[in-house]
């Protein structure tokens, strides 16, 4: 296997975009990733493309021709295509690159990832992210994805008794960080109050608890890494690409409150790249419900299982603690536009490596990580990245 | 409730399973009729639904576990402030929702509490 670098990171402002279409975005975030890298898109050898729910949400398919068509790149005739794994998409997106780049099959590849969710109602909206469970013994009996995740929540606050105070903090962090990124969905900074006094949707999480509805798009490009000076002073190594799967539907997991699927592949990545959790100076996890951050810790091995609400209260996950959680403000903060969140996450640890976060920055960043989810657990992709 | 077990290694399915996950093609599929008794795993109460259940709100979304073994995401019928985990329930037939006000009534289980 060839080693694979990350050459160039292009990303849309996360949002309400109801100002732009499906197509504007993904040109947006496209366009953006190749001028990082200083080239044209005639380098461009093949597309991978994250997308959930296209079908549902604007109507469209085959995604992976249209994207290939707008960005250009029809008259050439690349290879494009779609990657679907619910909010899991752009993850395993990503991870489809850098196997084609790993394999010698391709040289320059593009990860992308792009969600227009704001077109429909929130009712749509809500069902078709259903789909990401098990739409037949879930969805039908009336299962909600919060409603899930708040039976994870309830299962965990069970067994291991963290307050209902320390699970808001997640939230609370998320939007400090995402107070600090220039693409974060939402800007502003909130209390413990805002969460505990914000409502209810599924016991014990309140809206603040929840990811929002977002539009947006991200891309990176790929390339092997003793071709990447050709495009960048800052090339970031892909240390490690893992990815894992589970039984589609909660009920049938070994723990409730334990995601077996990112143990599994986090103990694949960290193998892979011969690393611990303690070699890693900032992770992106899948915050999708604070209670989702809380379990990823933990399964990632950065805490113990059961500790990671006192690890949190405590600050250990915020700029400056011992492990920095998604800096981005996460899926909670910086919105999450199903699709393109594996991009994105990849995106922000690839600005911390070149040390151009702002003022989020984590000092001396060497290594870091993503955790990307596809359902309650159904998916899961992690991915490691390294400085040269 | 009817699902499957298998006879080579006696794991029952429901949601019912064609192919048994153990013991794959060496596996034998039955129809199992089960007694409907379980406990609750965990749950929750539901206060923002999809629109074709939001009539229902607030109700109990639970993961019960059956005696037999398998576990399945139903409704508790109960007072959503007496729902708890490890409590005792008991299955009963009852319509789930319909597509719209003069769509297709579906029909299936949810879960009521043992006295």
């Amino acid at each position: 296997m060839r080693d694979v670098a990350v050459i160039g990171i292009g990303c849309t402002k996360f949002g309400e975009k109801w100002e732009s279409s499906f197509r504007d975005i993904f040109v947006e975030a496209g366009t953006r990733a190749l001028e990082d890298a200083r080239m044209s898109g005639e380098k461009i050898d093949a597309m991978y493309v994250g997308n959930m729910s296209a079908g549902r949400f604007i109507g469209q398919e085959h995604i992976g021709a249209l994207i290939a068509d707008y960005a250009g790149m029809a008259s050439r005739h690349i290879p494009a295509t779609r990657v679907e794994a619910a909010c899991a998409s752009g993850g395993l997106a990503f991870r489809q690159a850098v196997i084609a780049v790993a394999s010698g099959m391709e040289d320059i590849v593009v990860a992308a990832g792009v969600e227009k969710m704001t077109d429909v109602g929130s009712d749509e909206s809500t069902d078709t992210l259903t789909g990401a469970a098990d739409r037949e013994w879930e969805g039908f009996m009336g299962a909600t994805f919060p409603g899930l995740y708040a039976m994870i929540a309830q299962d965990y606050i069970h067994k291991y008794g963290m307050t209902r105070e320390q699970l808001a903090q997640v939230a609370v962090k998320n939007h400090y960080n995402g107070a600090r990124n220039p693409i974060a969905q939402f800007q502003s900074e909130i209390t413990l109050d805002t969460v505990m006094k914000s409502t209810m949707v599924a016991e014990p999480l309140r809206l603040f608890d929840c990811s929002p509805v977002t539009d947006g798009a991200a891309a990176v490009i790929v390339a092997p890494l003793d071709r990447a000076k050709e495009f960048t002073d800052t090339p970031i190594k892909v240390l490690a690409t893992a990815q894992a799967s589970d039984s589609i539907a909660l009920h049938d997991r070994r723990d409730i409150s334990t995601l077996d699927a990112t143990v599994a592949a986090g103990q694949r990545a960290f193998k892979m790249a011969h690393l611990t959790t303690k070699d890693i100076d900032m992770v992106e996890v899948h915050d999708c419900f604070s209670i989702a951050e809380i379990c990823a810790i933990e399964d990632l091995g950065f805490c113990k299982k059961g500790t990671a609400g006192k690890f949190t209260a405590d600050g250990e996950t915020a700029l400056g603690g011992k492990i920095p959680v998604n800096t981005s403000g996460g899926l909670k903060a910086c919105g999450h536009p199903v699709g393109a969140t594996g991009i994105k996450q990849v995106y922000e640890i690839v600005q911390q490596l070149r040390g151009e976060a702002g003022k989020r920055q984590v000092d001396g960043a060497k290594i870091g990580m993503t955790h990307n989810v596809g359902g309650t657990g159904a998916t899961v992709a992690c991915h490691i990245l390294g400085r040269v | 409730m009817v699902g499957t077990k298998c006879e080579t290694c006696g794991r029952h399915f429901f949601p019912p399973r064609t192919f048994c996950p153990d013991c794959r093609r060496a596996g034998k599929i039955v129809e199992h009729q089960f007694t409907g008794s379980g406990t609750v795993v965990t749950f929750t109460v539901i206060h923002t639904a999809a629109e074709a259940y939001s009539m229902l709100t607030p109700y109990v979304l639970a993961i019960v576990k059956l005696d037999e073994g398998p576990q399945i995401t139903t409704q508790i019928v109960c007072d959503p402030t007496k729902a708890k985990i490890g409590m005792k329930v008991k299955s009963v037939f009852r319509k789930i929702v319909t597509d719209g006000e003069s769509g297709i009534i579906h029909y299936g289980t949810k879960f009521v509490p043992v006295e």
